[in-house]
C-alpha cells in the first residue's frame, strides 16, 4: 500500500518540480518561503514517529510497486533511521529559512537552488530510511549528484567547478566501490533487504566474501564522509554558498557515510578488520583535520577541516563500539558508551556546527570577507552573531556547559573504556587510542579559539573590509540562534534525548544487545574527578598555551606534512587520465576515413574466420556441384580482367569502362544462373551508372586526375586480400550446406495462387515483400534528392572555382 | 562452378576494398560499386547454381532456381545504384567545393568547428 510514508519521503521530490514554477509566477515572493513548508512538515510528521520507535521498536510499510517481479518499495523506520530523517528535515527548515536571507532573490537563480536543495533532501530521506540496498544505493547517487549541483551553483566560478567534480567524482568512486559490496553482500545472503542480511549475518561472516564486502562499503563511506585520505574533497566543497555547506557538507550528506557505518555495524563488528579500520581511519582523520584545521585563514576552510576531523571522531567511536557486539549481554558491557556517544555527538555536530557555519555566512555576508588575517574586532559591532560564535565555538570545543562537553567527555571515556578491550590486540597497542584522542582535542580546542576571537576580538581593520560591517537582519540570525539555543538546551537537559532518540538508534546498531535490556544511558555533567575530567583540563591548558603561541607557530607549515600533498596526487591522476585518454584517442582516431575501414574489416575479418573455423563450419561439397562450360569461364577471365585494370590502372577513360564491362559481365553471369529479371536490371543500371560516370567525367575531368598517381599499397592488399579469402571460404562453405528448409518453396506455391503472378521473383517484391520495395523506392528518392541538390544547391561563398 | 563463383566474388571484394582503402575519392567510389558486385555473386552462388528452371512459372519445369535470393539481389542492385550515384554526385560537389580529390585532405582537425 502507498502510505503517507512513502508519501514523506517522495515529497520533497515533488515540490523541486513545482519550484521552477513558483519562482517564475510568483517573482514578487522569495521561493524560500513556499519551500520551507516542506520540511517544516515533513519534521512534524517525522516528530510523530518518536513514541513508535522508541525502545526496540520500528515501524515497515511496504508498497508492492512492481509486484510480479517482487519489487518493493520498504519505507523502514527506525531509531537510526528516524534520527537522521529528523536531522534532515529540522536542519533543512533552519537552512531554507537562512538562505531566504542570504540569497537575493533578485540576483540568484533561486530556481535552481531550491529545487536541488529539494532534490537532495528527498534522496537523504530515501537513503536512511529505505531497507533495500539497492534503492539505497540509488538515493546515495542522488544525494552526490545534488551536492554536485550545489557545489556548482555559482557556476561561473572556476573554484566552484573544480570543487563541484572533485567532490563528485571521489563521493562516485565510492559509490561504485559501495555498489559492488552490496552485489557480493546480496550474493552470499540472497537479498538486498538489510533486515534480512542482518539476519542472515552468521551466513556472511563464513563467506570468502566477508572482507571485500566490508572493504568496498568502507571506501563508499569513507570517501562519502570525508575521511582521511579522502577528505580532500571537503574543503573545496566550501565553494558552495554557505545554507549548502551548514547543511549537506556538514549536518548531513557528509554524515551518510557514518549512517551506513552505523547500519552495518551488526553485519560486520565480529571482524578485528572493522574495528580497527573505523576506528584508526577515524582516529586519523580526526588529527588530520584537527592539525589542517588550525593552518586555514579562511573561516570557511576552518569549519570545512573541523568537519572532516569531527567525522573522523564519530567514526571512531563507532569503531570502538563494535567491541560491545563480542558480549552477548547489555550489564556489564562499558562499551555500548562509545555508541551513545556517537549518536549523541552526531546530533551535538549537527547543532553547533550549523550554527558555526551560519555564523561565519552572515561575517561573509555583512563584512565581505572570510579570512581572519583581515577581520577581528567585530564583538561590538556584532554582538548577536559574536554570541552564536561563543556557544558554537566552546561547543565544539568541549567546554562545559555545553553539549558538546558532554559527548567530548564520553568521547574520552570510550576511548579509554576500550583500552581495556582483550581482543585484537587492543591491550598492546591500544593505549594509542586516548592518547591520539586526546591530542587530536588540544588542536580541536585551538581552533575553535582562533574561529571565535581572531573574528570578534582584536583590532577591527576597517581599511581591509570590502564593506562597512554591521548586525545581520534578524531574518539572518534566527536559525543559527535556534541552533545555539538547542546546544544550550541539550548540554543542561541531555538526558530529554535519551529515551527518544539515543537509546532507539543504539537499539539499530546493536540490535541482539537491545534484546537483554535497557542501554542505561545516563548522561550528566560531574562525574567526580575522573580521568576524562583532567583529560579536558589538560586540554584548555595546553590549547590556551598553543593559541597564544601560535603567531610564532608559523614554522608548522614546514615540520607538518603538506595537505597538497593528497591534493597533488589527485590533481595529477587527473591530469594522468586526461592526457593517457587522449593520446589512446589519438593513437586510433586518426581522423582518416582509411584507418577506421582497417579497423573494421580487420575485425570482421578475424570475427568471421574465428567462427567458420572455431565452429567447425567450413566444409566443401564437392558432390552436387555444376561443372564448368567454357562460356562461363570466359566471362571469368573477362571479370578479373576488368577488375584487374580497374585496380592499377592510370587512365580515367580505361576505369570507367572497364567498370562498365565488369557491370555487364555480372549481367551475363545472371542471365546463365537462370536469373532474368537481374540480368534486366542490371543491364539498366549499369548502363544509367556509366553514363553518370562519363557525365561527372565530361563536366569535371580534373577530378579523375587524381587517379594518375598510383602507388600499389602492400599493406592494404593483404588486408583486402584476406577479406576476400574470407569471403570466399564462406562462399565455399555456404553453397552445399541447407541446415534448414528454404522458404522459397513458400512463393513458389502461392506465387500463382495469392498473389496471380507467375514472374516468382517479381511477386515476392510487389507483393509479398511490398513494404520492403516501398522503403526501397524511398531511399532512391531521397538519393535522388541528394543528387539534384547537391548539383543544384549553391552555397553562399561555397564555391572556390 | 561453384569453387569458381567463390572466389571470384572473393576476388571482386579484394579488388573493391583495395580500391576503398586508397585515398582517391573516384577510387573509392568505384570500390564501392566492385564491392556490391562481388556481394550479388556470393548472394547468387550461395543459393545453389542452375537448380532449376528460371523462377517463372508460367515456364511449368519440375524445378525452379531459389527465387528469393534474385529478389534480395535486385533490391540490393537498386539500392547499390542509387548509393554510387550518390556518393558520385557527392565527390564531384567536394571537388568543386574544396578542390580536394583526396581523403587526407578532407581531414578534419580538432580545431576545426
Amino acid at each position: 500500500m502507498f502510505t503517507i510514508l512513502h508519501l514523506a519521503i517522495i515529497a520533497p521530490f515533488l515540490a523541486a518540480v513545482l519550484v521552477p514554477l513558483l519562482y517564475k509566477f510568483i517573482p514578487r515572493i522569495h521561493t524560500g518561503w513556499f519551500v520551507l513548508i516542506v520540511p517544516i512538515i515533513l519534521f512534524s510528521y517525522f516528530l510523530s514517529y518518536l513514541p513508535e520507535v522508541s525502545g526496540t521498536g520500528s515501524v515497515m510499510k511496504t508498497f508492492e510497486w512492481i509486484p510480479s517481479l517482487g519489487i518493493n518499495y520498504i519505507a523502514y523506520v527506525d531509531g537510526l533511521g528516524l534520527l537522521f530523517a529528523l536531522l534532515i528535515t529540522g536542519i533543512g527548515a533552519l537552512v531554507v529559512l537562512y538562505s531566504i536571507y542570504y540569497l537575493d532573490k533578485h540576483k540568484e537563480q533561486l530556481n535552481n537552488f531550491y529545487t536541488y536543495l529539494l532534490l537532495f533532501m528527498g534522496a537523504m530521506l530515501g537513503l536512511t530510511l529505505s531497507d533495500n540496498l539497492i534503492v539505497l544505493y540509488t538515493f546515495w547517487e542522488i544525494t552526490s549528484i545534488s551536492s554536485f549541483l550545489l557545489i556548482s551553483y555559482w557556476y561561473t566560478k572556476e573554484k566552484s567547478r573544480y570543487g563541484a567534480l572533485k567532490s563528485l567524482l571521489i563521493t562516485v568512486m565510492g559509490g561504485f566501490a559501495l555498489l559492488v559490496g552490496f552485489v557480493l553482500i546480496a550474493s552470499v545472503t540472497g537479498t538486498y533487504s538489510i533486515r534480512g542480511i542482518l539476519e542472515a549475518s552468521d551466513q556472511l561472516a563464513d563467506s570468502p566474501l566477508f572482507l571485500p564486502a566490508m572493504l568496498l562499503i568502507l571506501l563508499g563511506a569513507f570517501t562519502k564522509s570525508a575521511q582521511f585520505p579522502f577528505h580532500i574533497w571537503l574543503p573545496d566543497a566550501m565553494e558552495a554558498p554557505t545554507p549548502v555547506s551548514a547543511y549537506l557538507h556538514s549536518a548531513t550528506m557528509v554524515k551518510a557515510g557514518i549512517y551506513l557505518v552505523a547500519r552495518m555495524t551488526p553485519l560486520f563488528a565480529v571482524s578485528a578488520y572493522w574495528f580497527w579500520l573505523v576506528t584508526g581511519f577515524g582516529l586519523l582523520t580526526l588529527i588530520w583535520g584537527s592539525l589542517s584545521a588550525i593552518r586555514q585563514t579562511d573561516l570557511k576552510g576552518i569549519l570545512a577541516y573541523s568537519t572532516v576531523s569531527q567525522l573522523g571522531m564519530i567514526l571512531s567511536m563507532l569503531g570502538a563500539g563494535a567491541a560491545a557486539l563480542h558480549y552477548d549481554s547489555i550489564d556489564n558491557n562499558a562499551y555500548t558508551i562509545a555508541v551513545a556517544a556517537a549518536i549523541f555527538h552526531l546530533i551535538n555536530h549537527a547543532t553547533y556546527k550549523g550554527s558555526l557555519f551560519m555564523m561565519v555566512g552572515i561575517i561573509d555576508h555583512e563584512t565581505g570577507t572570510r579570512d581572519i588575517r583581515r577581520l577581528g574586532g567585530l564583538m561590538t559591532l556584532m554582538p548577536i552573531s559574536f554570541t552564536i560564535a561563543v556557544i558554537g565555538g566552546f561547543s565544539m570545543a568541549g567546554l562545559p556547559p555545553f553539549n558538546g562537553f558532554l559527548s567530548k567527555e564520553m568521547f574520552f571515556m570510550s576511548m579509554v573504556e576500550i583500552t581495556h578491550f582483550p581482543q585484537y590486540s587492543v591491550d598492546s597497542i591500544g593505549i594509542l587510542l586516548p592518547i591520539v584522542a586526546w591530542t587530536a582535542s588540544i588542536f580541536t580546542f585551538v581552533y575553535c579559539m582562533m574561529l571565535v576571537f581572531r573574528t570578534f576580538t582584536g583590532k577591527l581593520q576597517k581599511e581591509k573590509l570590502p564593506t562597512k560591517p554591521h548586525e545581520a537582519p534578524f531574518g539572518m540570525l534566527l536559525s543559527p540562534l535556534i541552533l545555539v539555543a538547542l546546544v544550550v538546551f541539550i548540554g543542561f537537559f541531555p538526558n530529554t534525548l535519551v529515551p527518544t532518540i539515543i537509546e532507539p538508534a543504539m537499539a539499530s546498531i546493536m540490535p541482539e544487545l537491545a534484546q537483554t535490556g535497557s542501554f542505561g544511558v545516563d548522561i550528566y555533567f560531574w562525574h567526580g574527578f575522573s580521568l576524562e575530567l583532567f583529560m579536558t583540563i589538560g586540554v584548555v591548558l595546553l590549547g590556551t598555551a598553543i593559541f597564544l603561541a601560535l603567531q610564532k607557530w608559523n614554522k608548522m607549515h614546514v615540520i607538518f606534512p603538506e595537505n597538497r600533498l593528497f591534493n597533488q596526487a589527485y590533481n595529477r591522476s587527473l591530469e594522468g587520465l586526461d592526457r593517457s585518454s587522449h593520446a589512446l584517442m589519438s593513437w586510433h582516431m586518426t581522423g582518416l576515413v582509411r584507418d577506421y575501414f582497417i579497423y573494421i574489416f580487420s575485425f570482421t575479418v578475424v570475427l568471421l574466420l574465428f567462427s567458420l573455423f572455431g565452429t567447425g563450419a567450413f566444409t566443401i561439397d564437392v558432390e552436387n556441384m555444376v561443372p564448368v562450360s567454357p562460356y562461363e569461364a570466359i566471362l571469368s577471365l573477362v571479370l578479373v580482367g576488368s577488375s584487374l585494370i580497374l585496380m592499377f590502372t592510370r587512365s580515367r577513360l580505361k576505369a570507367v569502362i572497364s567498370l562498365g564491362a565488369l557491370g555487364y559481365t555480372v549481367a551475363l553471369f545472371f542471365v546463365l544462373f537462370r536469373a532474368p529479371d537481374l540480368a534486366l536490371t542490371q543491364l539498366t543500371i549499369e548502363t544509367v551508372s556509366v553514363t553518370l560516370f562519363l557525365l561527372c567525367f565530361y563536366h569535371f575531368p580534373q577530378i579523375f586526375d587524381a587517379l594518375k598517381e598510383t602507388k600499389f599499397h602492400a599493406v592494404n592488399f593483404v588486408i583486402s586480400a584476406t577479406v576476400g579469402l574470407t569471403v570466399t571460404l564462406i562462399g565455399l562453405s555456404a553453397s552445399g550446406t541447407r541446415l534448414f528448409p528454404a522458404i522459397s518453396d513458400y512463393f513458389l506455391e502461392n506465387s500463382y495462387k495469392e498473389a496471380g503472378g507467375n514472374n516468382v521473383v517479381n511477386v515476392i517484391l510487389v507483393d509479398f515483400r511490398g513494404f520492403d520495395t516501398l522503403l526501397e523506392i524511398l531511399v532512391l528518392a531521397i538519393a535522388s534528392l541528394g543528387v539534384y541538390s547537391l548539383i543544384k544547391l549553391r552555397l553562399a561563398g561555397g564555391e572556390n572555382k | 562452378m561453384e569453387i569458381i563463383m567463390s572466389i571470384l566474388a572473393g576476388f571482386l571484394f579484394t579488388v573493391g576494398l583495395y580500391l576503398i582503402l586508397t585515398k582517391n575519392l573516384i577510387r573509392i567510389i568505384i570500390g564501392s560499386s566492385v564491392l556490391s558486385h562481388g556481394a550479388h555473386l556470393l548472394l547468387l552462388t550461395m543459393a545453389g547454381l542452375k537448380t532449376g528452371a528460371p523462377p517463372l512459372l508460367g515456364l511449368e519445369a519440375d524445378t525452379y532456381v531459389d527465387p528469393l535470393p534474385q529478389a534480395l539481389i535486385l533490391t540490393a542492385i537498386v539500392i547499390s545504384f542509387g548509393v554510387t550515384s550518390f556518393i558520385l554526385v557527392l565527390g564531384y560537389r567536394t571537388y568543386k567545393v574544396t578542390g580536394a580529390a583526396e581523403t587526407d585532405q578532407l581531414r578534419g582537425t580538432d580545431t576545426d568547428e
